[in-house]
């Protein structure tokens, strides 16, 4: 079967890459809950509505560079390309 | 240990990913294979800690729409004159459940906050030689005037609680946090 082939070594930077990124996404969220949260404690309801919304902007750029991992991947597989390290 | 992946499709592994069973795809039997699968199943769980981040923030926004909604009752509390200078009465507004203190600073001002300290909740006191509202866990110190932090682990001020005077009532009407009570 024919299909896009993904260079094995490339394929792992690139996931390397978007997991790197989700993980900068992941502490931004984290820093955003907590302050909303703190914000809300302190009577502050204003921030609650920028906060839902910021947060799940992240989560939905979260939501497509997980999508782009699984793609590779499985792309990687489609294209029968085979990766030449073997160290675990 | 595991074995190298083979350069060519062994039969049992079908053509394509249609062909091969789901368990051989989350489970192979490769080293090369299993690097990619411990990665993507790392991205699934940090693509599902962000979507409950998503829903913490949404959450938030639900509880402070909700308390936007909330009206208090009105309550007579205590009657002027009825606490001497420097005195205190407790009482529980907006709910049963809610401790609140009232303390009478000079002969026309009386001043009322919630008796929840704001850093882990325990319940605060009035200090007459100090001038201010206590908390004896961690030694937090709150101002009697607007209920400010002045020293200590909390951050966030105490819920001041709004008075009126009608007659010879004082009659709670509403709770106001930091930002109102500036
Ligand atoms: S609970 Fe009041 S200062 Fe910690």
């Amino acid at each position: 079967m024919n299909g896009p082939r993904v260079s094995p070594t490339r394929g792992l930077t690139a996931i390397d890459g978007a997991m790197a990124l989700i993980v900068l996404l992941l502490v931004v969220q984290m820093w955003l809950l907590s302050a909303t949260l703190d914000a809300y404690l302190a009577g502050h309801g204003d921030a609650a509505l920028p906060g839902a919304v910021i947060s799940g902007v992240l989560f939905l750029a979260c939501g497509g560079l997980c999508l782009f991992v699984i793609r590779l991947e499985k792309l990687r597989r489609v294209g029968g390309a085979v990766d030449s390290g073997s160290s675990p | 240990m595991k074995p190298e992946k083979p350069t060519e499709t062994s039969p049992d592994q079908g053509a394509g990913t249609g062909d091969r069973p789901l368990w051989r795809e989350e489970f192979s039997i490769y080293k090369a294979d299993e690097r990619y699968v411990s990665r993507r199943q790392l991205t699934k769980f940090l693509t599902l800690t962000s979507l409950a981040m998503f829903a913490g923030n949404a959450w938030i926004l639900v509880k402070s729409w909700l308390r936007s909604r909330v009206t208090y009752p009105e309550r007579a509390i205590a009657r002027a004159g009825e606490i001497p200078v420097d005195g205190v009465k407790l009482f529980e507004y907006p709910g049963p459940e809610d401790q609140c203190i009232l303390v009478r600073t000079s002969e026309d001002r009386y001043v009322a906050f919630s008796q929840k300290c704001t850093h882990l909740s325990c319940a605060v006191y009035y200090s007459p030689a100090h001038h201010r509202i206590e908390c004896p866990c961690h030694e937090g110190y709150f101002s009697i005037e607007d209920g400010s932090v002045l020293q200590g682990p909390p951050t966030r001020p105490l819920p001041r609680v709004v008075l009126e005077r009608r007659g010879t009532d004082l009659v709670a009407i509403r709770m106001e946090a930091e930002r109102e009570a500036r």
